[in-house]
């Protein structure tokens, strides 16, 4: 029989604690994030998240490419929300540029937007149902996510990696027939927000997985860095759609849903609020959609139609011009801040004046969040930290960038 | 819309809270302001950076509570060298400040804002990781995004965008 040494038997008697591993490659963990626990029992000690597996240097990358080009980048970091991010990338620009947008543009990029916040939520509330054992929500978020994938393919071409929003517009008008589809479907959905919520919100099971789990204070979230549902979940009133409206959101009423208990049942009211608030703002944007061009009049920064391109030889040269040289933007620093699903999406964008950004910092919600995540959990159950994992909502492509 | 000039006079932006409030705790810590696209900017002298930091966090009138972002640009190759830009939020008021310390290439560091705010202890991390731009008084300071054994920040502008192969 074998012996253990005296010097481990001492040990195990001591060392109360053990190290765990979650992740990277754990279905809950919504991604390639590792979660380094230290248990007591079943109860942690310590948690620290270790992230970097998704690094792929877009910053690097956007330095050195026109700054046409690195709208499709912008896609690929927060990949539930690509028109978020596209957005932010292009107010930025466009701010840097002292670029006017038409209002039919601003208006489509509202709705658009939101149709987004819902498409990005709708796939938190299925997984963050199945992960706490509800299987059918999934079932059911996904079904309209496949609306919304739908309208986003019928406008831009692709059902995720958008790129719709361009510097000084949009890419293309809308087709014949995309307002009738977008109305149906607005029209429905609160309807389906109904049935999510006959699923859960009166759910003994689910209350149980999320009542009173994983509490913050207001004072912990500000300190620590959480934003968007994750603060207002913890009785934060800010959302900067209505505290500081870029892209047209001052002609829109909503309200912004703030709970006070902290906890992943106030976060899960929030957001299944916020679901209805967006299809509202949608039904505003449909009923009030202005007419008009859907691209700025700047030739030296925004492409020319394909048909001018084709016939007129000025808008040849512009094209040309923009394709093979990009457009220059006047030096100087912009930081823009947008209210994305997950909270405040920043874009910081330094130009030294020539046609390749200097410097693009993306802010990302779900980094931010990523770090209340310790204090949520520490002194709670292993299946507490899943519960606050799919509270927060976090996006690893948005944290690794 | 055309562009409005930069205003870079501390006379004309008093009015700004964030500027009223470092001038009248320590004209002299305020290096430059500028304010443009409707953003304002204030360079701090770089020792003074995180008391600045925590007196914006704690004036009465408008708190700067909340740290929307922490970066760093690289001017290589002139001097100094890096920028450490810190974008600050004011929940209750809403107002925005950017600030910015200048630090030489040679061996950077900065004094760390985690005890000023938490949350500053991931953005001065990635910092570190892709600047080389050492926090004093940071209680993790390791590499964040890149391996742990990686030579090289890849953010500076001397490294090559494809990496050394």
């Amino acid at each position: 029989m074998p012996q253990f040494p005296p010097s481990a038997v001492a040990e195990a008697g001591q060392d109360r604690t053990l190290v765990l591993n979650m992740g990277p490659q754990h279905p809950s963990t919504h991604g390639v994030l590792r979660l380094v626990l230290e248990i007591d029992g079943e109860t942690i000690v310590r948690l620290k998240p270790d992230i970097g597996y998704l690094h792929t240097g877009i910053e690097k990358t956007c330095e050195a490419k026109f700054y046409q080009q690195v709208v499709p980048l912008t896609d690929r970091i927060d990949y539930l929300c690509p028109m978020t991010n596209n957005l932010t990338y292009c107010l930025a620009v466009e701010k840097l540029l002292g670029l006017e947008i038409p209002p039919k543009a601003q208006w489509m990029r509202v709705m658009m937007n939101e149709l987004t916040r819902i498409n990005s939520h709708l796939v938190w509330l299925g997984t963050h149902a199945m992960d706490l054992g509800a299987m059918t929500v999934f079932l059911y978020c996904f079904r309209e996510r496949e609306d919304i994938l739908r309208l986003f393919e019928m406008v831009s071409g692709q059902r995720m990696m958008t790129s719709y929003f361009r510097i000084g517009g949009l890419a293309l008008d809308p087709p014949l027939g995309f307002f009738e589809k977008v109305k149906a479907f607005a029209d429905r959905f609160p309807g389906n927000v109904d049935e999510y919520e006959g699923l859960l919100t009166g759910n003994p099971i689910f209350l149980m997985r999320v009542k009173g789990v994983a509490k913050m204070t207001a004072e912990d979230a500000i300190a620590l860095g959480a934003t968007g549902p994750t603060l207002r979940g913890s009785g934060v009133d800010i959302d900067l759609r209505r505290d500081d409206p870029y892209t047209g959101y001052e002609n829109f009423n909503f309200k912004v849903p703030v709970r006070t208990e902290g906890d992943v049942w106030a976060r899960y009211l929030c957001r299944v609020q916020e679901l209805r608030e967006s299809i509202g703002i949608v039904q505003q944007a449909l009923a009030g959609i202005p007419e008009g061009p859907v691209k700025a009049d700047a030739p030296k920064v925004v492409l020319p139609d394909r048909e001018k391109m084709k016939t007129q030889m000025e808008a040849l040269i512009y094209h040309f011009k923009i394709i093979t040289e990009g457009f220059t933007v006047p030096a100087g620093e912009v930081y823009q801040g947008v209210e994305s699903p997950r909270g405040e999406m920043g874009y910081y964008v330094v130009s030294d004046g020539t046609a390749k950004p200097y410097r693009v910092h993306m802010r990302g919600p779900s980094y931010a969040n990523l770090q209340t995540l310790a204090k949520m959990c520490e002194g709670r159950l292993i299946a507490d930290v899943i519960a606050a994992i799919g509270s927060i909502d976090v996006v690893l492509g948005d944290i690794d960038r | 819309m055309p562009l409005a000039p930069p205003i870079t006079d501390l006379e004309q932006l008093k009015s700004h809270p964030a500027l009223a409030r470092l001038v009248a705790w320590n004209a002299s810590v305020v290096q430059a302001a500028k304010f443009d696209r409707e953003e304002l900017t204030v360079w701090i002298e770089r020792g003074s950076m995180r008391e600045a930091c925590a007196i914006l966090r704690d004036d009465p009138a408008c708190p700067f509570n909340y740290l929307a972002d922490l970066t760093a640009v690289d001017w290589y190759p002139s001097e100094p060298r890096f920028e450490v830009v810190y974008h600050l939020l004011s929940i209750p008021k809403k107002e925005r400040v950017r600030l910015k310390a200048r630090l030489d290439g040679d061996s950077p560091a900065i004094e760390s804002v985690t005890s000023v705010w938490p949350s500053a202890n991931f953005y001065e991390r990635e910092v570190f990781d892709l600047f080389g731009v050492r926090f004093t008084g940071h209680p993790h300071l390791e590499r964040l995004l890149m391996p742990d054994n990686w030579e090289g920040h890849p953010l500076r502008k001397d490294y090559p965008v494809e990496g050394y192969r």
